[in-house]
C-alpha cells in the first residue's frame, strides 16, 4: 500500500479556494474568513458552516438523473433488444433490483460501504441509518467543502441500485425471477458494497493526514475511479459473463433468429442514459463546480464520439450504420468515460470514445461468437471491456501532460498537486480491474452455482418457449 | 362465382385496389401476411449477429366475382402489381360454392 499515493482526485474548487488565495474568498463559508486558513478535522458544528446550497441541489438532482438510468432507461434499453416475450420481464427485474436494493442499502448496505472498517469492507455502525441525520455532513474531494450525509447516501444509493440491473442482460429471456432476486441480495452484499468501499471508502481530505491508513484497499493504492468504472461497470459485467455460463444459452441460441423486438425503445432507453449519465458522472464529483462542468462536457462528448466511432465501423463492414450500433457505441462511450470523466481533458475524453468503440466492437461481434457464450445483451462485451477500456485509459488521459487533472495529494493539510507518472498509474489502474475481475467474478460463480443447485436458475425448455412474462409474471407486455 | 387469391408487394395494394375499383369490384378481404416463394428472404444484423429473414411481408387479397368478371380482376391484378422484379407475387382462381349477404339474406351473385 502506498501511502504517499492516496487517491488523486483533483478539486477545482480546492485549488481555486485554498491555495490561490484571496480571490474565491466570498465561496468560502463565513468562519473561513476569519481563520488564518482552513481547517483541519473540522467538528460537526464547523462542517454545518461548510455546506454549499448549491452543492447540495446538484447532488439531488444528480441522485434523481442516475435512479432514471436504470428506471426506465435501462429496462427500455434492454427490453427493445429482447423478443416480445419476455420484454416485461426485463423492466419487472430492473425495476424490483432497484427496489430490493434500495431496501438493502439503507437497511445495512451504505454502513458497509461507507463506514470504516477494513480495508476490504466497512462495519455496520450505520446499519439502519443509525447515527445520520439532518447534522451529520459527507467529506467532499474540497478541503472544508461538504454535503449534508443523507444527500451522499441518496446519491450513492442510486449507484448501488442500477449496478446488479446491469447485470441481468447478460441473461435474458432465461432466467427464474425470484433466484435471481436472491442472487442480486447477495452479490450486492458481497461484490458490490465491497468494491464500493475499497474503491471509494475514505475519510476525506479533512481527516485523512491525522488518520493516513483510513481508507479501501484500492483506493490506498492510488486506483483512478472518478464515477465507478470498476464499481460499477467491470463488476456488473464479469457478474454478467458468470452468470451467462452458469446458466446457459438460450433455447434456440444460434438456430432460431432472436431479433430485438423494439430498437425504439432501446433508442429511447439508450438516449435517457446519456442524459441520466451526467447525474451520474458530474454528480460523481460531490460539488457543483468547474471541475464537475468538465465531468458533464467529458460525459457528453466521449459518448458521441463512440456513437460515430460504430456507426463508421458498421459502414466498412455491413455497408449500412444501424441504429441498435449506435445506441451501443453510446452507452460503450458513456462506460469508458465514466473512470475518466473528472480526469480527462475534453480532447482525451474524445480520444477514449473514439477507442472504446472498435474494442467493444470486437468483442460483440466476433469474440462473443468465437467464444461461443449467450450474453444476450452485451453485458460483458460492452459494460465490462468498455469499462477495462476506460479504467486503463483513465491512466493515460488524466495526465496533465495530455491536459488531464492529474491527482491530489491528500495527506498533506492542504491537499497539493501529486507528480504524476503515467506507467506507475497505468499498473496501478491494472491491479484495480484485476482485483475487481477476480472478487465480483469468484463471488459470483459461488453464487450462481449455489443458487442453481439449490433453488434452479432456469425456467423449463416449454417455459422459456412460451416467454417469460407469461411464465414469470403471468402478463404481457403488450395486449393488442 | 370464383375466389381469386392474389399475394402482391404491400406497397402495390393501394394501386391494386383503385384498379379493380375502376372495372367494378365491390369488396375484397386483405390480409399481411408473410411467405416465400422464388424471391430469397434476406439477412439482418444486430450486434453482428446474422439473422435470416426467411420470410417476406407481403399483402393478401382475398376477391370474390362473378364467373363473368374473373379473367379481367385476374388481368387487371397481374398488370398493376407487376413491377418485373422477383417477389411480385402469385394470383390463384378457386371455384366458390355459395355465398350470402347476412344484412339481408340475398345469395350467389346477388351477394357480392
Amino acid at each position: 500500500m502506498q501511502l504517499t499515493r492516496p487517491k488523486p482526485y483533483l478539486a477545482t474548487g480546492l485549488r481555486a479556494g485554498l491555495l490561490a488565495g484571496l480571490s474565491t474568498l466570498s465561496a468560502l463559508p463565513a468562519w473561513a474568513q476569519d481563520a488564518a486558513g482552513p481547517i483541519r478535522a473540522p467538528d460537526v458544528a464547523a462542517m454545518a458552516g461548510m455546506v454549499d446550497k448549491g452543492d447540495t441541489a446538484w447532488m439531488l438532482v444528480s441522485s434523481a438523473l442516475v435512479l432514471m438510468m436504470s428506471i426506465p432507461a435501462l429496462a427500455l434499453f434492454y427490453g427493445g433488444l429482447v423478443r416480445t416475450k419476455n420484454m416485461l420481464s426485463l423492466l419487472m427485474q430492473v425495476f424490483m433490483i432497484v427496489s430490493i436494493v434500495a431496501v438493502i442499502w439503507v437497511l445495512y448496505g451504505y454502513s458497509l460501504a461507507f463506514t470504516a472498517g477494513s480495508p476490504y469492507i466497512g462495519g455496520l455502525s450505520k446499519a439502519f441509518l443509525a447515527g445520520v441525520s439532518t447534522g451529520t455532513f459527507s467529506a467532499t474531494f474540497s478541503n472544508n467543502v461538504y454535503i449534508p450525509e443523507y444527500s451522499f447516501v441518496i446519491f450513492q444509493m442510486t449507484f448501488a441500485c442500477i449496478t446488479p440491473a446491469l447485470i441481468v442482460g447478460a441473461f435474458a429471456e432465461r432466467v427464474k425471477f425470484w433466484p435471481l432476486m436472491l442472487f442480486v441480495v447477495g452479490w450486492v452484499t458481497l461484490a458490490y458494497f465491497p468494491i464500493a468501499h475499497m474503491v471509494w471508502y475514505w475519510s476525506g481530505p479533512d481527516f485523512l493526514p491525522d488518520n493516513p491508513t483510513d481508507y479501501g484497499l484500492l483506493w490506498g493504492m492510488g486506483a483512478l475511479d472518478f464515477a465507478g468504472g470498476t464499481v460499477v461497470h467491470i463488476n456488473a459485467g464479469i457478474a454478467g459473463l458468470v452468470g451467462c455460463i452458469v446458466i446457459g444459452k438460450r433455447v434456440g441460441f444460434n438456430k432460431e433468429p432472436m431479433p430485438p423486438h423494439s430498437l425504439t425503445m432501446t433508442m429511447i432507453g439508450a438516449s435517457l442514459l446519456w442524459v441520466g449519465w451526467f447525474g451520474f458522472n458530474a454528480g460523481s464529483n460531490l460539488e457543483s463546480n468547474g471541475l464537475t462542468a468538465l465531468a458533464f462536457l467529458n460525459t457528453f462528448i466521449a459518448t458521441a464520439a463512440a456513437a460515430l466511432a460504430w456507426s463508421v465501423l458498421e459502414q466498412v463492414f455491413h455497408g449500412r450504420p444501424s441504429l441498435l450500433g449506435a445506441a451501443t457505441g453510446a452507452v460503450a462511450g458513456l462506460v469508458a468515460i465514466t473512470p475518466a470523466s473528472g480526469f480527462a481533458s475534453p480532447m482525451g475524453a474524445m480520444m477514449l470514445g473514439f477507442v472504446v468503440s472498435p474494442v467493444c466492437y470486437l468483442f460483440v461481434s466476433k469474440v462473443k461468437a468465437a467464444l461461443g457464450y449467450d450474453d444476450s445483451l452485451d453485458v460483458f462485451g460492452v459494460h465490462c471491456v468498455g469499462g477495462i477500456i476506460g479504467a486503463l485509459g483513465t491512466a493515460i488521459v488524466a495526465d496533465p501532460s495530455m491536459g488531464g487533472q492529474g491527482w491530489l495529494d491528500y495527506t498533506q493539510f492542504p491537499a497539493v498537486a501529486g507528480t504524476y507518472d503515467m506507467a506507475a498509474q497505468l499498473i496501478t489502474q491494472f491491479k484495480a480491474v484485476a482485483v475487481t475481475l477476480i472478487w465480483s467474478g469468484v463471488v459470483s460463480g459461488v453464487l450462481f452455482t449455489v443458487i442453481k443447485l439449490v433453488f434452479g436458475l432456469r425456467p423449463t425448455v416449454e417455459e422459456e418457449r412460451q416467454g417469460l412474462d407469461q411464465v414469470s409474471h403471468g402478463e404481457s407486455a403488450y395486449n393488442m | 362465382m370464383k375466389l381469386i387469391i392474389a399475394t402482391i408487394k404491400p406497397f402495390k395494394l393501394e394501386e391494386v385496389r383503385e384498379a379493380l375499383t375502376t372495372i367494378g369490384v365491390r369488396g375484397m378481404m386483405v390480409t399481411e401476411i408473410k411467405g416465400f416463394g422464388s424471391q430469397s428472404g434476406h439477412t439482418e444484423i444486430y450486434r453482428g449477429a446474422e439473422y435470416a429473414v426467411n420470410f417476406v411481408p407481403k399483402v393478401k387479397l382475398e376477391i370474390v366475382v362473378p364467373d363473368a368478371m374473373t379473367d379481367q380482376v385476374v388481368a387487371t391484378i397481374a398488370k398493376t402489381a407487376k413491377t418485373d422484379k422477383i417477389g411480385d407475387g402469385k394470383i390463384f382462381v378457386l371455384d366458390v360454392e355459395s355465398a350470402l349477404r347476412v344484412r339481408t339474406g340475398e345469395m350467389n351473385d346477388d351477394a357480392i
